[in-house]
């Protein structure tokens, strides 16, 4: 009889110990969160030690979604490296760090990509002195390559289906690649596009420089929750739709009130006006509201960080709208 | 014809400046040569140097006399041929060098801190300083003070471990490695010398083991596997685990340079402590250990050194050294591009550190002149 209370004693504790990631965020009283340590754009400290960034607005997002304060989140620093061991250990709760979306990770793993905020892709930087316009034209060109990983096998494939040769410089990190690039001894260096617009930001004149149009590989980095926890990943998965929706409604931080009067029914839904979202979700009924309040809706918190107004120069390019010649698209808000 | 001629003067080319340079500097045509080699260099790079680092730098303002908040207004970005070095990120993010994210109220616990571990080192490092015996009392429960003072609790606010940074994650490793290490360095040295086979072969075992894998895949296994190990629950630091790792590191390495230490005792000290009575740890603490620590004390602070400088490896598993931080100030898009700044910053600071404790350990070996023959007095 004792054993058998135990026995119930400890799957009772075990039990509890698996209640959903979303009472568990709640209880604590704050978002863990795993981010980079360090990315232009996605994820860095800023002046005043704030996360600022792509990836720090998707963390901060699900928090505003959670407790309706921006403040509510930990930053956890990750590397490529530590990231899964550290999501799959649930020592953060989410993880937004520029990881590109794969059928391994997602499957093999036991992680689930909830969505994507940022279609990255492999790309070119010439010096503009070059005079080139497309990649179909580096016939002959010597590439700076990071050897070992994707990008140098997507070289290999992009260049053999154009029939054009090029020469490989091989190189081990970002800031080899740099260097050579710009002491002049490749003329062409690959890598993904938003890394190489940091690249060319943190050049003595970026304007020497020009990236490429041609994007010849897909990188959709997303942020990704454990498996099995859906309440949870449904949670982030709409704290980041909400926000591209928010974008496609045209309705922004400046506005958000305004709108909250607006006669078009999908504004009033999103906002918590109409209709029982946030309950459906176990959140506030104004969760979506306050996230547009607070963050903004997708393309505020694109144009802020990286968009063509900061040092990082990228164009919306995927990232706009389906709408608009993208290809980011929300489910319906109903 | 007893009176003394007055003794002659060296010739001149011995003493004085010139005789010294012509010993140590032009004693020979390679010698000259490289002399001369060398000199060229410095001329060619020391002005270039002070110039970028102190004469055409920017510190606070640009050349236009405007305060730098991003790049764009440097001086070496608006003028790229005279601008120097833009110390201008560092004085901005000065904060996040020192303390990382410590929240800004919370600070003076992180300055008091530091206060107090100089109050605990200093004396333990001079044996002349005045009051020594009262102040070590301090040193002995400073670990129990800076850890509630930097974590909270005690009536403090809890200051979680993920928003301390910088310098102050680079010293609570670097020291606690190295306090704790040592200690556990002179047990595990002992035990492999040990004559009981058991606690000899488990101190084999560790420090080979410990040995023969590199730092790195120490952390991750801090990092990842040690909560595997912990009953459900029970939440271990990320700090902590790591300071775990690097611990054991560093007690392995410390344990084979005392080794060294303790072989280099002759036997006959041995059996003179034993023959006058001493037990065994009577022998080890009075007679055996001080002198083998006093002839390994270059190869305590070399490894010391090392460990300091490895505490950057951190990074791997997302702890944001001053390195780290450094790293995190240039993905900022204000301040992309100015690496050169950062890691100059960041390598002046661990050189102020590796120096100090290089230097001190000269002082050490002068004053206890380890060169002596240990068997022969």
């Amino acid at each position: 009889m004792k054993k058998l209370l135990s026995i119930l004693a400890v799957s009772v504790f075990a039990f509890s110990a698996n209640a959903g990631t979303l009472d568990d965020v709640k209880n604590r009283g704050f978002l863990k969160c795993g981010v980079t340590t360090g990315l232009a754009g996605f994820a860095a400290p800023d002046d005043s030690g704030e996360w600022a960034g792509l990836d720090a607005d998707m963390c901060r997002a699900v928090a505003v979604a959670v407790f309706g304060d921006r403040s509510k989140v930990e930053f956890i620093t990750t590397t490529g490296k530590s990231r899964f061991p550290t999501l799959a250990s649930g020592e953060v709760d989410m993880l937004a760090r520029n990881t590109t979306w794969t059928i391994s990770r997602d499957v093999n793993l036991g992680f689930e990509f909830v969505g994507v905020n940022f279609y990255d892709g492999q790309g070119f930087m010439v010096p503009s002195a070059l005079g080139v316009s497309s990649a179909k034209e580096l016939d002959g060109a010597t590439v700076c390559i990071q050897t070992g990983t994707t990008t140098e096998l997507n070289l290999a494939d992009f260049f053999r289906l154009n029939g054009i040769s090029y020469e490989a410089l091989p190189i081990e990190t970002n800031d080899e690649g740099k260097e050579n690039l710009f002491a002049g001894r490749c003329d062409v260096y690959t890598t993904d596009a938003s890394g190489l617009s940091s690249t060319r930001a943190a050049a003595a004149d970026p304007g020497k420089w020009v990236v490429l149009p041609e994007i010849i590989s897909k990188e959709p980095l997303g942020p990704l929750v454990r498996h099995g926890d859906h309440q949870w990943g449904d949670v982030v998965r709409w704290s980041l739709n909400a926000m591209i929706i928010a974008e496609e409604l045209g309705v922004t931080s400046e506005n958000v009130d305004a709108q909250k009067s607006s006669n078009v029914p999908e504004v009033l839904r999103l906002l918590g006006v109409e209709g029982s979202y946030g309950e459906m979700l176990e959140l506030a009924p104004d969760w979506a509201y306050q996230i547009i309040k607070q963050i903004g809706n997708y393309s505020e918190s694109y144009e802020a960080n990286v968009g063509p107004d900061t040092p990082l120069e990228i164009a919306r390019g995927l990232n706009a709208l389906w709408t608009q010649g993208g290809i980011l698209y929300a489910p319906p808000f109903r | 014809m007893n009176d003394l001629t007055e003794a002659r003067k060296p010739p001149v080319a011995t003493t004085g400046i010139l005789g010294w340079l012509r010993i140590n500097l032009f004693s020979n045509w390679v010698n000259s040569l490289v002399t001369l080699f060398v000199l060229y260099i410095l001329i060619q790079f020391i002005p270039w140097i002070l110039n970028w680092t102190i004469f055409a730098a920017d510190f606070k303002y640009n050349f236009n006399g405007e305060e730098i908040i991003n790049r764009e207004m440097c001086s070496r970005v608006l003028d790229p041929e005279n601008g120097g070095a833009c110390w201008a990120i560092i004085y901005v993010r000065f904060y996040q060098f020192m303390y990382g994210f410590y929240p800004r109220e919370e600070v003076w616990r992180v300055n008091l801190s530091y206060i107090m571990l100089a109050v605990a080192i200093v004396p333990l490092l001079f044996d002349k300083f005045p009051f020594r015996k009262h102040f070590l009392k301090f040193t002995y429960v400073f670990p129990i003070i800076a850890f509630f003072l930097l974590n909270g609790g005690l009536g403090l606010e809890p200051v979680s471990t993920n928003k301390w940074g910088g310098l102050l994650v680079t010293l609570v490793l670097g020291c606690t490695g190295i306090a704790l290490a040592f200690p556990l360095g002179i047990i595990l040295a002992l035990g492999r010398r040990s004559n009981l086979p058991v606690i000899s072969m488990m101190c084999t075992l560790f420090i080979e083991f410990i040995r023969g894998v590199p730092l790195i895949t120490l952390l991750f296994f801090g990092m990842v596997m040690l909560p595997l190990f912990l009953p459900e629950g029970i939440d271990m630091d990320g700090l902590a685990r790591v300071l775990v790792a690097v611990t054991l590191f560093q007690s392995a390495y410390m344990a084979e340079v005392i080794r060294g230490g303790l072989q280099a005792i002759p036997q006959g000290q041995y059996e003179a402590a034993r023959s006058i009575g001493l037990s065994y740890w009577q022998m080890n603490m009075k007679i055996v250990l001080p002198q083998a620590i006093r002839i390994s004390i270059p190869s305590i602070v070399n490894t010391s050194i090392g460990l300091f400088k490895d505490t950057t490896l951190v990074i791997i598993v997302g702890l944001l050294d001053l390195l780290g931080i450094g790293r995190g100030a240039l993905a900022d898009t204000t301040w992309l591009g100015l690496a050169y700044e950062v890691y100059f910053f960041v390598s002046l600071v661990f050189f102020i550190f590796t120096f100090a404790m290089s230097r001190y350990s000269l002082y050490l070996e002068k004053k206890l002149k380890t060169g002596i023959n240990m068997g022969a007095d």
